[in-house]
């Protein structure tokens, strides 16, 4: 699957092993949860990077005592209406400071581009025939954000300062931030 | 009422271009239509059994006469010179043609408006009660924290793609008029011992087929906290809320197989690991909003108005409407004026775009300029003088508008039914019309009084039957149509689900069976009670035999 990074294609360095496949002594690897905490003192003493997949049902805690031995967390989008892995992301990057590579998977279209990278997605593997020029117009179409505290280049209205003071009368500013009287 | 900044104004041209950019590549081939789908609805825009419709957000339903006028010029240019209003204070345009919606959202950003969210597994419109900033009844203006909701809900990162559409209301009064327990976050500005004001927080409440009312997961939530608490509730729903079956995936479901205790617990355990100063607005950006909801420039007058007093004595029919559609304001010498659109045997919540002007018009003449849209489909001026009132009231009956019905029997919500939904079982609009025409006799709709009549034409449940003191349901079996009615259904501050009475009746036979009813409760009730007064009183039994016995 063609990887996206920064609006660029990129070479994937990974391989998403099997759970009955052998673990290679070297080389990025990305293995399920169940196996990763199963095998996890074959895993952090050989060479080479160690990834995650979390299923979407799966509770982002039960990686937190690992985090920093993990270097890539893939989260998957079954169809692109299943949004559980939105929130699945922002707790790893939000509640468990996870900082390592945040990989989207599954159905990750165009037009998604940009919620992804507001709650900590950085990589995103998608469809063959996926046009990078579609990809970065769908993700870079709107450049605001209501939402503080997510993250990615869409800015808020405290970062963008160039909104005048409302025009208010002398009677409205008055009473301006004021609780309505009952 | 909120005005856009350049931030609102940027955001929305960009969602127009964003969504003109979508259309593009759909009429192209380069989005499949299943692709689309989930970004058209997203964007308010259904294919239904005729055409396209597109349903416009009115944010808690406050607009003004710029804007009024803006939805009057796109039912002429776009549809067939009508709109209807909606439940939940939108209108929605039945006829656009897919290359035309861009530059209707275009014509909508001109006036600060826009369809974001009106449909799709989102966050929908934010509805308040209709008197809000009005009403003498408010502990605190609700629309503020409407508004902020309405911006941190717009294009959420996270809640776009929940299991099932998620609505949510607020109201700021003793009395709910925006049918709070129904929802799926209901909230409620309410005041403690201290003089402070704080939200009551229900969550789970629904229609459809599993009508819910919501559990209070908090008593009290600073207003502060309101978004980072929303954000907890939104996010246990977005990975818990079931999507395995479309019918169970509605919060309400969650709360229910969870059980409020524990869904509660899931709730307060992720808001105690949300990092809340991130996500709140800084207490400058509140105030901000507020500023835009500082009450208009009202004068200074007397309460009693001598000239209405006189136009009352002399004119039966005005000091009809007055009683019915005009209602108290918080200003001396102000009244709120509940415009009705439901003349008898129309549809409900149909409005011409001749209407629509007349309405702009008077709101910029003699409501400060401020018009509300009702989740009963009925429209608002809430700021009329009391000695305007009969100049209005001629004005209105000029264009068919000044019908004296709000809270009668003929005040019918409605959804549009088989007459234009692809998920109707059966056609809601022409009943409607119907049972109008059958009890829309001005001198018996005010002796039966209050009576809220709801009809929905399939089991999602548009027309809030559910809440209906007569609830009626739409549904087919082997190709026919028949309605299931259901008594006692309520969306107030005692709300209540209506209890279904019985087998169904056919199209013929159901305005019969709602007369009966009618006829039954003015037979039977005592001194000043009303229809649900006395059907809690007692119960269904002498409505089924009524019903049963002549049908």
């Amino acid at each position: 699957m063609p990887l996206i990074k920064d609006g660029q294609f990129v070479a994937d360095s990974w391989t998403v092993l099997e759970d009955e496949a052998e673990i290679p002594p070297n080389g990025d690897v990305i293995v399920s949860l169940e196996r990763y905490i199963s095998e996890v003192d074959v895993l952090v003493r050989r060479v080479g990077r160690v990834g995650v997949a979390l299923e979407n049902t799966a509770d982002p805690e039960e990686i937190a005592p690992h985090l920093s031995d993990i270097d890539l967390i893939s989260l998957t989008f079954p169809a692109f209406t299943d949004g559980r892995a939105y929130s699945q992301a922002r707790q790893l990057r939000h509640h468990l400071g996870y900082g390592g590579e945040l990989r989207a998977t599954g159905s990750v279209l165009a037009d998604q581009a940009g919620f992804l990278t507001q709650v900590g997605f950085d990589t995103f593997e998608v469809p063959s025939g996926q046009s990078i020029d579609v990809w970065n117009t769908a993700s870079g179409s709107v450049t605001l954000a209501y939402q503080r505290g997510y993250e990615g280049s869409r800015k808020t209205r405290d970062k963008l300062q160039t909104s005048p003071a409302p025009q208010l009368t002398p009677d409205c500013a008055a009473v301006a931030g004021q609780t309505v009287p009952a | 009422m909120y005005r856009y900044d350049e931030f609102d104004t940027t955001f929305v041209r960009q969602r127009v271009d964003q969504f003109r950019d979508q259309v593009n590549r759909r009429v192209s081939g380069d989005l499949t239509e299943e692709q689309f789908r989930p970004l058209r609805l997203m964007n308010g825009l259904y294919l239904q059994l005729h055409a396209y419709m597109l349903r416009v957000a009115i944010p808690y339903g406050t607009l003004n006469a710029r804007q009024m006028r803006q939805l009057a010029f796109i039912a002429d240019e776009y549809d067939k010179g009508y709109g209807h209003f909606t439940t939940r204070q939108n209108i929605q345009f039945n006829w656009p043609k897919l290359p035309d919606v861009p530059d209707i959202l275009e014509h909508l950003a001109d006036v600060e408006m826009h369809a974001i969210q009106t449909s799709g597994n989102c966050i929908r419109n934010v509805t308040a009660d209709q008197w809000a900033g009005a009403t003498a009844d408010e502990f605190e203006d609700p629309r503020p924290y409407a508004e902020l909701m309405r911006q941190w809900s717009s294009l959420h990162p996270e809640f776009s793609f929940l299991p099932r559409k998620f609505k949510i209301a607020v109201t700021g009064a003793a009395a709910d008029r925006a049918a709070i327990a129904y929802h799926d976050i209901g909230l409620r500005l309410k005041r403690n011992a201290a003089g402070e004001t704080g939200f009551e927080v229900m969550v789970g409440g629904g229609m459809g087929r599993t009508p819910m009312l919501g559990a209070t997961v908090r008593d009290w939530l600073q207003k502060e906290e309101l978004l980072a608490y929303l954000e907890a509730i939104m996010r246990v729903y977005n990975l818990h809320g079931r999507r395995d079956n479309k019918y169970k995936a509605r919060i309400k479901i969650l709360v229910h197989e969870l059980g409020a205790e524990e869904f509660t617990r899931q709730v307060e355990d992720e808001y105690a690991r949300i990092d809340a100063p991130r996500i709140m607005p800084p207490p400058q950006e509140l105030t901000r909003i507020k500023t835009y909801f500082a009450p208009p420039a009202y004068e200074e007058l007397a309460d009693q108005s001598p000239e209405l007093a006189r136009r009352m004595n002399e004119n039966t029919d005005f000091a009809q409407w007055v009683d019915r559609n005009v209602v108290a304001h918080k200003q001396a010498g102000y009244a709120i004026v509940n415009i009705s659109l439901k003349p008898v045997g129309g549809v409900p919540g149909d409005a011409s775009a001749a209407q629509m002007r007349a309405v702009a018009d008077l709101a910029e003449d003699k409501s400060l300029d401020e018009i509300r849209v009702t989740h009963e489909q009925n429209l608002v001026l809430p700021h009329v003088r009391k000695a305007d009132l009969y100049e209005v009231w001629q004005s209105l009956k000029a264009h068919d508008l000044a019908d004296a019905n709000i809270g009668l029997a003929t005040d019918i919500i409605a959804c549009p039914g088989l007459d234009y939904c692809a998920l109707a079982t059966a056609r809601s609009i022409p009943i409607s019309q119907d049972i109008s025409r059958r009890l829309g006799d001005i001198t018996r709709q005010r002796d039966v009084g209050d009576l809220k009549i709801k009809i929905s034409g399939c089991i999602n449940a548009c027309g809030h039957h559910h809440a209906g003191h007569i609830g009626i349901l739409g549904l087919e079996k082997r190709g026919e149509e028949y309605y299931q009615i259901t008594l006692g259904g309520s969306g107030d501050e005692n709300a209540s689900i209506g209890e279904i009475i019985g087998p169904g009746f056919s199209s013929e036979t159901v305005t019969d069976a709602v007369e009966t009813i009618v006829d039954t409760y003015v037979g039977l009730r005592q001194d000043g009670e009303t229809f649900l007064d006395a059907y809690r009183r007692v119960g269904p039994d002498p409505f089924k035999e009524a019903v049963y016995a002549t049908h």
